[in-house]
């Protein structure tokens, strides 16, 4: 292979692979969608308190595991409370009613976690290098990122977990269930309250190792909104409905807006990162507005 | 009651000269501290444009969107580079002119809106706020080429008059916000208005009752566009005069504006100025209990944290008491002070 395909080869897996950061992110939004068909603008607010907590956790000495511990007993909390004082009041209200109460919600998550852990920039060290592995560049001569790899590597097993679990388990049909028809679901004595606390603690926890992953590559720090923000546009393209199409949007998102950055960057001083999945998103949504893998919607009057 | 001009009633015009009286002869004669023009009343006179756009497009229209401070941006640097462009370029005409021009940009991020709502035109919206100041930024020419990146905008001078103090500048910023008020409310209270809020409250019956969804969205959008556009025009030639793209037109800036509309209550024209007075004075207020009070114990990061907690928290409050905002409760508690009178 020639030097210049192996390059482009080499932006393509970085970009796939740090696609896949989003899709984490992305993934969380997707689960809280799918089970109260409610968008939870938060998602990013939760990947930036999670992995903020586990720092602060850390730095008062607790053990790597009982940390991770103790950040999912906090995002339990946090999945509590949210379902008491945000949605339980809110439910029958309109979608863009429930959506910028989330905003809001996203603001106070940011606002606890500086007041409490501060902001200045934190390492978060996962044993895991951002370098690239020997043996692949060896052997390949593909320069892929240790931590990129396992990111792909977490993400996949995440998405395997829960496609099970909604597919194939009881807890998963009642998920279904209750996004179908939160009114029918809890007829037949599905516990709402209880579905709605299991999906929060779960996107919980997805935006910890969501953190965990971006705060290992970007450091732990207030920008962290700004890049879970991107998984806006992942969701547009995967269909916020679909955890595989969480996988994909974030892929797609990743791959290209990392070559654009690469080949077409030079030529505007760099920054396309900063837009390119947005417009991306708005191309898909005026030729497929429900995504690659979201069901159609439909409305009537 | 019965209405005297236009329909308005004769309570209507008398808040609106005792507002006018308070804003050109009280205020002008009754502060005299710089700091309250440059620090205070003129951001807060900006961010009110800015907001009624927003709520116009947000709570009259019902179309969630979160670009404000890219259309703020564009018009800033228009009006800009028409002062410096073109020869003996009024500063108002550029003011009304960079308005349009942020307007065109707001038809074409408002496209979207015909085929999607909610979150999903919230994050095509997104794109205009990251791809316009991308833009801005990127291209030396819209910031004259300048190299450290930062942009000083001119001085305003209309016809021979120096607009440089605080409380002349305070003043050209109220008559245009006093202006475009009135052009808000009239369209507002008008067949414009009304279709707005038909498109709002259920867009498939208005478009089946005859209301062009086409026009009526990005009438909407066009507007809002105008109003940031002339908002963020103002906004730098009168408060920050020196700006670096990246740093003064970012998203928290929209957010901002965007809980300005919502705090002050949605599809309120009120709601825009009582809104921004309350997100540009609670941090006022916050930082002085915190320098007075406290003595400076109190962090300046953990001051700006409470601020996010409480505007989060607030809107959480809102959306589940009174969707209508501050505008609302102010109206509600009005009428009971009235009923107990009477």
């Amino acid at each position: 292979m020639t030097d210049s395909i192996l390059f482009f080869f080499e932006v393509l897996v970085g970009g796939l692979l740090s696609g896949t950061m989003y899709s984490l992110v992305a993934l969380g939004f997707v689960l809280i969608y799918k089970a109260s068909s409610t968008f939870n603008f938060a998602q990013g607010a939760m990947v930036f308190f999670a992995v903020l907590s586990f720092c602060g956790f850390m730095e008062y000495g607790m053990p790597f595991g009982v940390a991770f511990f103790a950040v999912v007993l906090l995002m339990i909390l946090v999945g509590l409370l949210t379902e008491r004082l945000v949605l339980r009041p809110l439910m029958n209200q309109s979608e863009d009613t429930v959506l910028m109460a989330t905003i809001g919600l996203g603001f106070v998550l940011e606002g606890l976690a500086q007041a409490k852990w501060g902001v200045e920039v934190r390492k978060l060290s996962l044993g895991i290098g951002d370098f690239p592995i020997p043996w692949i560049a060896d052997n390949l001569k593909l320069f892929i990122s240790a931590l990129d790899l396992t990111a792909g590597l977490v993400a996949f097993v995440m998405i395997l977990l829960l496609t099970l679990l909604f597919k194939y388990t009881k807890i998963g049909l009642g998920l279904r269930a209750v996004a179908d028809d939160p009114g029918a679901a809890s007829s037949i004595g599905i516990p709402l309250k209880h579905i709605m606390l299991l999906v929060w603690s779960a996107a919980g926890v997805v935006a910890l190792v969501a953190g965990m992953m971006w705060g290992a590559r970007a450091g732990v720090q207030f920008a962290l909104i700004e890049l879970a923000l991107k998984a806006l546009p992942v969701l547009i393209i995967g269909g916020f409905s679909s955890i595989p199409g969480a996988i994909i949007g974030g892929l797609l998102v990743g791959a290209v807006e990392k070559v654009l950055e690469v080949y077409i960057g030079p030529y505007f001083k760099g920054g396309i990162e900063a837009w390119a999945p947005y417009m991306l998103s708005i191309l898909f949504l005026l030729y497929r507005p429900e995504g690659l893998f979201g069901e159609k919607i439909i409305r009537r009057v | 009651m019965k209405p005297v001009f236009m329909k308005y009633t004769k309570a209507d015009i008398v808040n609106f000269v005792v507002l006018l009286v308070i804003g050109f002869l009280v205020i002008p004669n009754v502060i005299t501290t710089d700091y309250w023009y440059t620090s205070i009343l003129i951001p807060w006179l900006c961010l009110t444009l800015a907001a009624l756009g927003q709520n116009i497009v947000m709570g009259y229209t019902g179309q969630l969107s979160l670009g404000a401070a890219g259309f703020m941006c564009a018009g800033a640097y228009a009006c800009y580079n028409m002062m410096l462009r073109i020869q003996d370029m009024p500063f108002l005409g550029a003011l009304v002119l960079s308005g349009l021009i942020a307007a065109g940009l707001g038809i074409i991020f408002g496209l979207p809106s015909l085929r999607i709502r909610g979150i999903y035109l919230m994050v095509a919206t997104l794109a205009s706020q990251f791809f316009i100041v991308w833009v801005i930024d990127k291209f030396g020419w819209f910031k004259n080429y300048d190299v450290s990146g930062s942009t000083t905008f001119q001085k305003i001078n209309i016809n021979g008059v120096a607009f440089t103090s605080g409380h002349m500048m305070y003043l050209l910023v109220a008559a245009i916000v006093v202006v475009i008020t009135l052009l808000a409310i009239n369209m507002a209270r008008g067949s414009t208005g009304r279709n707005w809020m038909a498109v709002r409250d259920m867009d498939i019956a208005a478009e089946s009752m005859g209301v062009s969804l086409l026009k009526t969205k990005l009438q909407a959008f066009a507007i809002n566009a105008f109003l940031c556009g002339i908002a963020g025009a103002l906004y730098t030639y009168t408060y920050l005069k020196t700006v670096e793209p990246f740093a003064a037109f970012n998203i928290s800036l929209s957010f901002k504006i965007m809980f300005m509309a919502i705090i002050g209550g949605l599809g309120t024209i009120s709601g825009a100025f009582i809104g921004a007075a309350f997100i540009l004075l609670f941090p006022v207020v916050l930082n002085a209990i915190g320098n007075n009070v406290f003595h400076g114990m109190i962090d300046a990061t953990i001051i700006s944290a409470i601020e996010q907690v409480v505007f989060g928290g607030l809107i959480i409050t809102l959306m589940i008491f009174e969707p209508l905002g501050f505008a609302k409760l102010w109206e509600t508690l009005k009428q009971k002070v009235i009923r107990k009178k009477s």
